[in-house]
């Protein structure tokens, strides 16, 4: 194999990372996340109908800062996971697709996420 | 020409055999997810506090029942959708991708049973 001068493409040392990307890769993280969430919600039923000492357990374990900490994190991922699916119906619509179009959903997305997350935290009791 | 057999035609499956089901499986189940998730969070922010007492008397009524049961079996489906392809994705080697595919299906089966059984022992209850 000869070595050639032309360049490479794509640039790897010059390629600037789009928020498009972040926001395709979050969005099955966040997927990922909530199928663990899944479990929690399912102990929390299932506690909830196995009586009060269940319960407690796991109120008790929830109520710990990592417990905490997690729920915020499954809370950002539902979101998450809802508007950025919105968009991807959106999407499916054929609509959208344009690179500025697709940067402003994407940042929008990130910010209604986090607004939505706050503002539920703000609500709960 | 064509070379595709008419039954091949007719089923339109394509060469992964399922068609377009699973990809039409998952956007059917994140609108009524969509719908569900948001019904779910918003009745979380309406209750007094999480208390034993408070959360079973929530599931107690039928409404919350019907509906939380509607989320919990839908979102395992979506689930299912959604961590099987991240299977497919991820896992190359045949063996381990058939027995990650099935120990998926088996763990949201199981979890979605105990949670339809948790909502109709309390909502069945009184």
């Amino acid at each position: 194999m000869s070595k050639s001068d032309r360049p490479l493409s794509p640039h790897l040392s010059i390629y600037r990372w789009p928020i498009t990307m972040t926001l395709s890769i979050l969005h099955r993280a966040t997927g990922v996340a909530m199928s663990l969430g899944f479990v929690v919600l399912v102990a929390w039923l299932f506690d909830a109908a196995s009586g009060e000492e269940s319960y407690a357990t796991f109120v008790e374990a929830m109520g710990s800062t990592i417990g905490g900490l997690m729920l915020i994190g499954w809370s950002f991922a539902f979101f998450f996971h809802l508007s950025n699916g919105v968009r991807h119906l959106f999407w499916d619509t054929g609509r959208g697709f344009e690179k500025q179009q697709a940067n402003a959903s994407a940042w929008f997305v990130l910010v209604a996420a986090t607004v939505l997350t706050a503002g539920f935290w703000m609500m709960l009791p | 020409m064509n070379l595709r057999a008419p039954l091949g035609r007719v089923l339109g499956l394509g060469t992964a055999k399922d068609g377009t089901s699973h990809w039409w499986g998952q956007r059917v189940s994140a609108i009524a997810l969509l719908l569900l998730g948001l019904w779910f969070v918003i009745s979380l922010t309406t209750m007094s506090d999480f208390g034993h007492a408070e959360v079973v008397a929530a599931i107690e009524r039928p409404v919350n029942g019907i509906l939380l049961l509607l989320l919990t079996v839908t979102m395992a489906y979506h689930s299912y959708l959604g961590i099987q392809v991240v299977i497919e994705d991820y896992v190359h080697a045949p063996g381990v991708k058939v027995l990650a595919l099935i120990l998926s299906r088996f763990t949201h089966v199981v979890l979605v049973t105990a949670a339809v059984f948790a909502i109709l022992k309390i909502g069945l209850s009184t």
